[in-house]
């Protein structure tokens, strides 16, 4: 089971991209994140079901850009690549599977 | 440390199986509105609610958008009307309403709740006008839900309350007959109401309250059934164990929703409410929960067995994840909005009958039931006064929110859209209670409401 990295903050984002495998996906998710400030605290992907799933987790301490902002520019360019990227602040997370 | 497998379980349940945060709802005290002219209190109530709730739909639009978990209705609730409306002359309390209609319109909720009189020890000048006022209201507005509370476990079963309210019924349903009725999908008769219910139509903010609160209301029929169907064969203990954990998960989710609303706003945060409340979107049904649990349809025996467990394992996977439950906390079993409730009916397999039994264990009671439109008044008196019995003898809420639609006969249907959805009518039994309902006055306290 893959583990992703816990460090303090409650800045933190996960991001989620869901779709057919393909080539730039990372390079596009990671162009976002470095043009907006945005620091990639951890990177895990895995093949599901024949699709390609890959979860990041970035801390917007620093960001230049709003979370409901980044999503947008994040579901666009997903678009563009045919994958379902979305951003989620990392309580929805932590609040449902921790006590 | 969050799993790569826990991010994808939430991320599902929100993009496959309709979890969402069903309401906020916002409960505003007008008791500083009362004023002995009817026009200045209804100026103030105006001011009040706008200014109170002038950011509610924004500031809920941003959290769902940050957190990824829709968030379906934002709504307000207010102190019933007739508390307020009762320092004032006015002979008619529709301005009243009509007050409510325009605020909630100038905040952008779809609903707004309270114009509300609670009666069930008997009424006073300005419950009566209320009351009266009630057709008028619904008929003259979009967004205002009316509800009356007939009934307590501590005061017993005002019967002449239940009379007043079903003549009220069939005067909304005729005055709303040119959109099959829809003012009886505003109007709610509860027995032991809630005072924090963030649900519609039934929503008003109690007099116990603070100033103004943030309520939360959960749902998600479709995570719990997509659990179920994973469950496979487990036996009862299980099934009761699947459900709590899913139920812990899905009001974590109101309880993350409701305290960051009620942050931004600046206002307490009051309740979450653990209920599961249906949608007409498919999978988002109740009946299929049970039908999963082995039910070849909702309404066959066993129905109120399967209910039962499910409602229990809700409220104890709930209780544990959030400090606050409140509201009505449990399942729904509205007819209209569900679309395995509809089928059941139409496959003959649910009865009014059958739907009563079932609310003896669940959260509510004989919710969005359309009936033919000739049915008499001291029958819907007398389903009144059953549900509210299994209220009052259980120490539980009910309610009814019942329409007899004016021309419609059994086989037709009624038909409002968007979350209220459409009802086919169902059959009534014929004889009649007319003798009893005419007694009058009011069915007693049963012995165990003597507590102290």
């Amino acid at each position: 089971m893959n583990h992703l990295k816990n460090t303090p903050g409650g800045n933190r984002i996960v991001i989620t991209v869901i779709g057919p495998d393909r080539v730039g996906i990372i390079a596009a998710v990671s162009n976002i994140l470095a043009e907006k400030s945005v620091n990639i605290l951890d990177i895990n992907q895995t093949i599901m079901q024949e699709f390609f799933v890959m979860v990041l987790v970035a801390d917007m301490a620093t960001a230049a850009v709003d979370l409901v902002s980044l999503k947008d520019l994040l579901a666009k360019r997903g678009e563009d690549l045919q994958v379902r990227i979305d951003a989620q602040h990392e309580d929805v997370f932590n609040f449902m599977h921790r006590i | 440390m969050l799993t790569i497998e826990e991010i994808l379980e939430t991320i599902k349940m929100v993009q496959e199986e309709n979890l969402d945060i069903r309401t906020i709802t916002m409960g505003i005290s007008l008791r500083d509105c009362s004023d002995a002219d009817h026009r200045a209190a209804c100026r103030k109530i105006y001011e009040k609610i706008t200014r109170l709730a002038g950011t509610l739909v924004k500031t809920g639009e941003e959290i769902a958008r940050e957190y990824g978990l829709p968030i379906v209705n934002k709504r307000i609730s207010v102190t019933p009307i007739a508390l307020i409306a009762e320092a004032s002359a006015a002979e008619n309390y529709l301005d009243y309403a009509l007050s409510m209609d325009r605020a909630a319109e100038a905040v952008g909720v779809n609903f707004i709740g309270g114009f509300s009189a609670l009666v069930h020890k008997g009424f006073t000048g300005g419950d009566v006008r209320l009351v009266e006022s009630i057709p008028q209201a619904l008929s003259s507005t979009e967004r205002v839900c009316a509800s009356v509370n007939v009934a307590t476990s501590r005061a017993g079963i005002n019967m002449d309350a239940i009379a007043m309210i079903s003549g009220v019924i069939k005067e909304t349903a005729k005055l709303t007959a040119d959109r099959d009725s829809i003012g009886c999908a505003k109007l709610v008769v509860f027995a032991n109401v809630p005072e924090d219910n963030p649900f519609m139509a039934g929503a008003f903010h109690g007099v116990g309250e603070p100033d103004c609160v943030i309520n939360t209301g959960v749902s998600g029929p479709g995570v719990v059934k997509s659990a179920i169907k994973r469950a496979g064969d487990a036996d009862m203990g299980a099934l009761s164990e699947t459900i709590k954990k899913m139920a812990f998960k899905i009001t974590r989710m109101g309880e993350l929703v409701g305290r960051t609303a009620a942050q931004r706003l600046g206002v307490p945060f009051g309740i979450v409410d653990v209920s599961l409340a249906p949608t007409p979107a498919v999978g988002d049904s109740v009946a299929e929960i049970l039908e999963e649990m082995g039910l070849e349809r909702c309404g066959a025996p066993g129905s109120t067995a399967a209910l039962a467990l499910l409602n229990d394992a809700v409220k104890k996977g709930g209780a544990m994840a959030s400090s606050y439950v409140g509201g009505l906390s449990g399942a729904f079993i509205p007819v209209s909005e569900d679309t395995g409730m509809i089928n059941a009916v139409i496959d003959g397999a649910l009865t009014i009958e059958k739907l009563e039994a079932m609310t003896a264990v669940c959260s509510v009671g004989l919710d969005m039931i359309a009936i033919p439109g000739d049915t008499p008044i001291e029958t819907i008196a007398a389903i009144i006064a059953d549900e509210a019995a299994i209220g009052v003898f259980n120490h539980k809420t009910t309610a009814v929110r019942i329409i007899p639609a004016p021309g419609k006969k059994v086989g037709d249907w009624v038909e409002f859209g968007g979350l209220l959805g459409r009802a086919p009518v169902m059959v009534v039994n014929k004889f009649s209670a007319e003798k009893f309902v005419r007694r009058g006055g009011r069915i007693p306290a049963p012995i165990h409401s003597l507590r102290n």
